[in-house]
């Protein structure tokens, strides 16, 4: 059975899609009308996280300045800075709000995102399982921000946070001693809590920087649109809906009602509509649940790519190209140079570094092509071998030469084209292009996934870059580009793929190309022995 | 033009959107602590237990089974009472609870948290304790006469120095 050609018989299918990814990807698709891929902030969920972190520590840096650490001071000085100085910090005490609201939204639309798209599973288990800790750092931090103000949320914090925490046998139910009596809290109270203000969200942004160590080239900033449009939105809503502190603390009166901030103090009002117990026994049981889901039914990962000692030259492009950091150099066992060495763990089995790499070109003599770094499974010989047989079939000169993302739309199967199913466009050594037109093909269509769908970060990226002569391994200037066609279409949009590849040909019959083309084929397969 | 004024429109609902979304779960809506008209009684207590057992001589023969540094006259074993709370208001028991002492030998302090809501008003506040395991019923009780307003805090406490059970 071919494993990449795609046949009458129905081999190469599009692969598997859950409902949730199909509902997250029509979310995106829908926004992306309004923002544009590039600035959808969907996209760039961890970007807009990290921008939001920063947005955070600046504006809490301003308030730490006028912060006074003691009983008496603490509320006094936020107050007089909030109301004092209103139109500084006044608004940057609302931007540290509501941009600590919106950090939190935002890590939940994250993992909401990975976990619609099934991408927590495999190779992604480590960016996954080190997510999780960022989540319980974000609101242990924003939780113990609250206590600074020592306002009457503040007290209720403190106290309920005391309680919940009074429930583990490592602290027990004298924990809430330390709030609820007058003397309790002291001077030293602040400069601790200022301490765990500043310190957990140290430690955040070192789980953050451990969450992307295994992506290359990691986005750790959202896109100008992004910035500018949610930094107005805070803006605006710190301006028409200031966030104030409420009356002071007063350990003998509590107000029945109380306006919390549901983002962080969500959990504290649960342990009073159940119990501590039971909330701890639920944070824990999610929190696990989330550490083991990339475990739980994971369908087995395919090979990870391999390394051919005597191929690799060391030029490093698939180490540059590798989108998950999977790749390493190391001293060429020959003694030279160097060698890419694969961590199998890390890899996604996409076959980029194949598409990368200077071996992976179909010109070369020999039997059997084998590439410097390659897919055990999907080997870019076979795809050669694969291509050879199709258009050595009678009545495939002519045909167009399709290489689709199986991520993306792939066209159905008809006498006039031949289609070849690849995990990830990025696989495509660009060469291939100029093969496919000398073995007879009229074109050649490369479908890629919809722009921003990438299943592979910068499988389409890499394409567009090969193919346009911009990036090493290039398609040669001397191709006709006008028998080229890159096409981008979403896994939904296998009509207007259809409809584009239906142009594409149009074009090339306009022009007469492949009418020749079986000819071409036979003049280089005779030479190199693959005819 | 027409298509940027658009882009641009949807943004901004789009971020206006999210605005209001933050705005409004970051106050609202309001969590109900504690019900209208109702005050809040705490108890919270941390005190270790009378010993469950007075010491005693050892006799010849058990000082002479045990290692020479270790030979003291006297046996008093560590282990403390648990303390047992009963909260009453208005004649009608509210809340009755042992807490058992800290550690694995039984020998720490005893803590208690507990939160009881109820109405505002008039009211009799009877709390007893009972820290001696050998005593019958309770040792230590404390009553008083309140009057208390919607969401106001009362504290029950037990401090031996300050007389045993404590109301404020």
């Amino acid at each position: 059975m071919p494993l990449f050609l795609s046949t009458s018989s129905g081999d190469v299918p599009p692969l598997p899609d859950g409902a949730a990814a199909r509902a997250w990807r029509a979310l995106e698709h829908a926004l992306d009308r309004a923002c544009g891929v590039e600035d959808n902030p969907l996209r760039q969920l961890g970007g807009l996280g990290f921008y939001l972190f920063w947005l955070i520590a600046i504006t809490g840096g301003y308030l730490y300045i006028f912060y006074d650490t003691s009983v008496e001071g603490a509320y006094a000085s936020v107050e007089a800075l909030t109301r004092g100085q209103w139109w500084a910090g006044g608004v940057m005490h609302s931007l540290h709000r509501y941009a600590s609201d919106a950090f939190v939204a935002v890590i939940v639309l994250h993992l909401v995102r990975e976990l619609m798209l099934g991408r927590f599973r495999g190779f992604r288990w480590y960016s996954w399982v080190s997510g999780v800790p960022t989540l319980w750092l974000a609101l242990a931090a924003g939780v113990i921000g609250y206590w600074m103000v020592w306002d009457t949320i503040a007290l209720f914090v403190a106290t309920a946070t005391a309680e919940w925490f009074g429930a583990l046998p490592g602290f027990g139910p004298a924990l809430v001693r330390n709030f609820i009596f007058e003397g309790a809290v002291s001077d030293r109270f602040f400069s601790l809590v200022v301490f765990l203000h500043i310190g957990l969200p140290l430690v955040l942004l070192l789980a953050m920087w451990a969450h992307v160590q295994r992506l290359t080239r990691p986005q750790t900033g959202a896109s100008r649109a992004v910035v500018l449009w949610s930094l107005g939105a805070m803006l605006a809503l710190s301006l028409t809906e200031p966030a104030l502190s409420g009356p002071p603390a007063n350990l003998v009166r509590l107000p029945a009602s109380l306006p919390i901030d549901w983002f962080y103090l969500a959990p504290l009002t649960a342990i009073y509509a159940t119990s501590p117990e039971l909330v701890w026994a639920v944070s824990m049981g999610l929190t696990l649940l989330l550490t083991v889901a990339p475990w739980l039914g994971a369908p087995a990962r395919p090979a990870p790519a391999e390394v051919v000692p005597q191929y690799c030259n060391g030029c490093r492009r698939c180490f540059a190209d590798c989108p998950f950091a999977a790749i390493a150099m190391a001293p060429h066992p020959g003694g030279e140079g160097e060698i890419a060495v694969v961590d199998a763990d890390r890899c996604a089995s996409c076959g980029i570094c194949a598409g990368s790499c200077p071996s992976s070109v179909p010109f070369r003599p020999g039997a059997r092509l084998v590439s410097g770094i390659d897919l055990p499974d999907l080997t870019v010989g076979v795809l050669r071998d694969e291509l050879d047989a199709a258009f050595r079939q009678p009545g495939a000169a002519g045909a167009t030469l399709v290489f689709a993302c199986r991520h993306g739309a792939m066209p159905a199967v008809r006498p006039e084209l031949v289609v070849f199913g690849l995990p990830c466009a990025g696989m495509l050594p660009p060469s291939f292009v100029e093969y496919g037109l000398r073995a007879g093909a009229a074109g050649v269509a490369v479908a890629t996934c919809g722009q921003g769908d990438c299943e592979y970060r910068f499988g389409v990226r890499w394409t567009l870059e090969r193919l346009a002569g911009r990036r090493e391994p290039r398609l040669r200037r001397g191709v006709d580009r006008t028998r080229l066609a890159v096409i981008h279409a979403r896994r939904e949009d296998r009509a207007a793929l259809e409809a584009q590849i239906e142009s594409f040909r149009s074009r090339l019959a306009a022009t007469g190309a492949g009418s020749t083309a079986g000819g071409v084929r036979r003049h280089i397969f005779g030479g190199n022995g693959h005819g | 033009m027409a298509n940027t004024v658009l882009r641009y429109g949807g943004q901004a609902i789009l971020y206006l959107l999210f605005a209001a979304f933050v705005g409004y779960f970051s106050t609202a809506p309001a969590y109900q602590h504690l019900a209208p008209g109702e005050a809040l009684l705490r108890l919270s207590f941390r005190h270790p237990g009378q010993l469950t057992t007075d010491c005693r001589p050892r006799s010849a023969e058990e000082l002479a089974k045990l290692p020479p540094q270790l030979r003291a006259q006297m046996e008093c074993p560590r282990e403390r009472s648990p303390v047992h709370v009963r909260v009453e208001l208005d004649g009608k028991v509210l809340y009755d609870e042992t807490f058992q002492p800290a550690g694995l030998r039984r020998d720490g302090a005893a803590s208690g948290y507990h939160r009881l809501p109820i109405p505002a008003g008039d009211h009799v506040l009877r709390v007893q304790f009972n820290d001696d395991i050998r005593v019958k019923g309770f040792n230590h009780e404390g009553e008083r006469q309140m009057k208390v307003v919607p969401g106001q805090v009362v504290l029950i406490d037990f401090i031996p120095d300050q007389g045993g059970v404590v109301i404020r």
